[in-house]
């Protein structure tokens, strides 16, 4: 028996160290960006764009315009089109074996590194003979987007309890009727998580904009403008020792976007998760 | 027709149409990749481009030895470090923790999940580098600039941490509290319930949930990229030598190679090996979950 | 008569909802004792308070006394629990096999404590398959996983497992209700064969089963025994108004 409870208490001591180092990197991520982050922080920083003359000073408000621009669009289309595949691919409209492939190619592409996405646009962009704009970085992250939203909403989807959409259809509701009132609501706590992650996943994506969103020092003014962005900035300065205050204080704001979507989300589905039927 | 019947059409048939739209991307992409890959195939033969270390685009020659010994010593590593310390992490807070610090922990970890490559990358060339350089590399005797793929490696497995422990936590929590009072209730302390039952019930999950990790540790290119060195002319004798991945090299070289046909169309294979790959791992992990879940219903 | 179990005073709390009031009760030995009451009642806290299953559970209270041979086991310290927990041997209401083979199901606990070499394991795991009733139907298949087998052989196999590390106690918590007729007629069989070589301690809320099989009855109201005694007083000329009104069926 003693054997047995030296085993116990030595994995115990190991689960915890082990607890240890993943919370502690987590600690020493924040606080070195957050002490560096908030040094760097100016209203300078936030309110100008960089200096004509001198492209490492001024502010980074081109980059923080440029990530709303190119994610929150994104993460629009993204989510029309994820909840349109998502409710389409329960049982009632297609053959089982098809909407789990479907998945299949959804998870594949979850998994695709962001940078395939980057280079499919930019090689269409060519194509196209267009140039490095909002419009193809919105694109790449929208393709970015709809795997992962999508999935989520389906996983949501899928636990809706079937004898919820049975009570509809005995009501005479049709299938796409009852798959926009009835299914959508109760599984909208986990919709409303997986656009959220999207969006995370989205404002902080370097590679897939990396070629299709270009770079520029103003703030741009039309969708064919190309534009800087928060991760792509921190990407391009992060190795220059004038450029780090940039970066930092680009790390800094992602951070703490990445943060207020995380707790956005366990409110909101909170919130939303009253009016689910268990 | 009925307003509602049309309705009813016209909705479906949108949502047909998404769906087509999503798997004609899937194959789009396959295609446009393997139409690009052609190109450089003609000039080489595939058995140069991932066996040959010489990388002289100018003549030809793609030589991926080094970067394919790379991708697989930082993801390899990555995993070693990552798994144990995810799987026992996960362990502790399932079944470990008391309620108070779960509730603490768990958000703990999906902010880690999210956050970005870039800052990854950027904490990792911070203090990583600096460390490797001044403190761990000497401590093995070897010279270092901190830009190397040990340091990849560290900062690989941090990010892959999350991915573990969250869908671990997920999968201990669905084994039913019953199955834990049964091997309890025959005198087995709460670690051995913990190895022999819990463990075995959700294998199937923990299998899956390391594969996840694998394919996010296989596909990073961008903090890769930020601390690994970037040289890839030889393969790496050592670990705290520069290196090369198979998704930073695209990264780095796009570019100043995507003007040149043939040069491009080298990256473009790269692309289609990192997406060949995932592909694969997703459905050797789909054919295990699948084989799992006949043999024990849980 | 020789009492395995006693309690004095035990109170368990669930969240600040207490659950059993003031428990004194005595569990006779190598007799089939029936917890009888309608759900919800506290039977199931009753009975995995004996083998100390409830703590596993977060804000849960107890206090008392349980005797069990002499000695208050909830005395003992954590790390000697499962010593206890081997004493007693559970039979839930729906069965769980291990996620493991047959045979690894009944070796389980063997295994763990460590006890015989491979052929007395052999030995042991067919002796336990026997008794349990189980034996001719899965000797060919040992090494199948457990989760192929049906309901009821399922139950049997978790009966084998418990008795494998030699119980004194067997505590049955409702095992009949998930199962088919047949199967939960062949499960009664088998504890009536098995009270004389164990304390069975069994929890039922059909009056039927208690019936045929107890020898000993202890009925418990809203976490509070009413009335206990042997199972002739009880059923036939029971004390307490709430149990005649419990037998003739106007409560629960």
């Amino acid at each position: 028996m003693n054997r047995r409870i030296i085993e116990e208490n030595v994995f115990r001591f190991l689960m915890i160290a082990s607890l240890c180092i993943v919370i502690g990197s987590l600690v020493i991520i924040f606080g070195l960006v957050a002490v560096n982050g908030i040094s760097s922080l100016s209203i300078e920083m936030v309110t100008k764009t960089p200096s004509p003359d001198n492209p490492l000073g001024g502010g980074i408000l081109n980059a923080i315009v440029g990530s709303l621009l190119l994610a929150l669009p994104a993460t629009c289309f993204a989510s029309i089109i994820g909840i349109g595949i998502a409710l389409y691919l329960q049982s009632d409209f297609l053959h089982p074996g098809i909407s789990n492939f479907i998945r299949f190619m959804l998870d594949v592409l979850w998994g695709v590194p962001s940078i395939v996405y980057g280079i499919f646009c930019f090689t269409i962009m060519i194509y196209l003979g267009m140039g490095a704009s909002i419009l193809v970085g919105m694109v790449a992250l929208t393709l970015l987007e709809v795997p992962i939203i999508t999935r989520c909403m389906d996983e949501a989807i899928k636990m809706v309890p079937i004898g919820l959409k049975e009570g509809a259809y005995s009501l005479g509701s049709t299938k796409f009727e009852t798959a926009v009132r009835v299914v959508q609501k109760q599984a909208f706590p986990g919709i409303l998580a997986g656009i959220l992650l999207g969006l995370g996943r989205g404002i902080g994506d370097a590679a897939s904009i990396l070629f299709t969103a270009g770079f520029s020092n103003r703030i741009p003014t039309s969708i064919f403008d190309s534009t800087a962005a928060l991760p792509t900035m921190i990407f391009n300065l992060f190795s220059l020792p004038s450029g780090q205050p940039k970066a930092y204080a680009a790390a800094f704001i992602l951070l703490v976007i990445v943060v207020i979507i995380s707790v956005c989300s366990r409110l909101l589905t909170r919130k939303f998760r009253q009016n689910v039927i268990k | 027709m009925d307003k509602r019947k049309l309705r009813d059409l016209i909705g479906t048939k949108l949502m047909l149409m998404v769906v087509l739209f999503i798997s004609s991307i899937f194959f789009l992409i396959f295609i446009l990749l393997f139409y690009k890959s052609t190109l450089v195939l003609e000039r080489t033969s595939i058995i140069d481009v991932l066996f040959s270390s010489t990388w002289n685009p100018d003549y030809g020659q793609f030589g991926l030895a080094p970067v394919i010994v790379g991708t697989m010593l930082v993801t390899g590593i990555a995993l070693i470090i990552a798994i144990p310390i995810s799987l026992l992490s996960a362990i502790y807070i399932a079944e470990y923790a008391p309620k108070r610090i779960r509730r603490i922990l768990r958000p703990f970890i999906d902010v880690l999940a999210g956050v970005p490559s870039v800052v990854y990358g950027l904490c990792a060339f911070l203090i990583l580098v600096p460390l490797v350089k001044e403190v761990i590399a000497p401590w093995f005797g070897v010279q270092s600039t901190g830009l190397c793929i040990f340091t990849a490696a560290i900062a690989l497995s941090v990010m892959v941490f999350p991915i573990i422990i969250s869908l671990c936590i997920e999968s201990f929590d669905a084994i039913p509290i019953a199955l834990k009072e049964a091997s309890l209730s025959v005198g087995a302390t709460k670690w051995e319930t913990i190895k022999k039952v819990v463990f075995r019930a959700s294998a199937p999950s923990v299998i899956a949930a390391i594969l996840l990790g694998f394919g996010r540790a296989f596909g990073e290119t961008i903090a890769v990229n930020m601390v690994i060195g970037n040289m890839f002319n030889q393969i790496p004798s050592s670990l705290f030598q520069p290196g090369q991945t198979l998704a930073s090299l695209i990264a780095s070289k796009y570019g100043e190679l995507m003007s040149i046909p043939l040069h491009e169309s080298a990256l473009m294979l790269v692309a289609l090996i990192l997406f060949v790959v995932v592909l694969l791992f997703n459905l050797a992990g789909l054919l295990i979950l699948r084989r799992a879940k006949k043999r024990w219903k849980y | 008569m020789n009492y395995q179990i006693e309690t004095k005073n035990l109170n368990v709390y669930y969240h600040n909802n207490n659950a059993l009031k003031n428990i004194n009760i005595k569990i006779p030995a190598k007799q089939l004792t029936a917890v009888i009451g309608p759900s919800g009642c506290g039977k199931t806290t009753l009975l995995k308070s004996f083998n100390r299953l409830l703590e596993i559970q977060e804000d849960v209270k107890i206090s008392g006394q349980i005797i069990v041979d002499g000695e208050n086991i909830l005395d003992r310290k954590a790390s000697e629990v499962p010593d206890i927990r081997k004493k007693m041997g559970l039979l839930s209401q729906k069965p769980y096999p291990l996620p493991m083979s047959i045979y690894e199901n009944v070796a389980y606990g063997l295994r763990i404590h460590h006890d015989k070499t491979e052929d007395e394991l052999d030995q042991s795991v067919e002796q336990c398959l026997q008794e349990a009733g189980l034996w001719n139907e899965v000797k060919d298949r040992l090494d199948d996983p457990a989760s192929r087998l049906s309901l009821g052989q399922q139950q049997r196999l978790c009966l084998a497992r418990a008795i494998a590390v030699k119980p004194e106690v067997l505590l049955c918590d409702e095992p009949t209700s998930a199962l088919d007729p047949i199967s939960a007629q062949q499960i009664e069989k088998l504890l009536l064969k098995l009270k004389k070589d164990y304390t069975v301690i069994l929890v039922t809320h059909t009056l039927r089963q208690a019936k045929r099989v107890a020898d000993y009855v202890i009925f418990l109201y809203f976490g509070e025994v009413v009335e206990e005694g042997p199972a002739d007083e009880v059923f036939n000329h029971p004390k307490h108004p709430q149990t005649k009104a419990y037998l003739d069926g106007e409560i629960g």
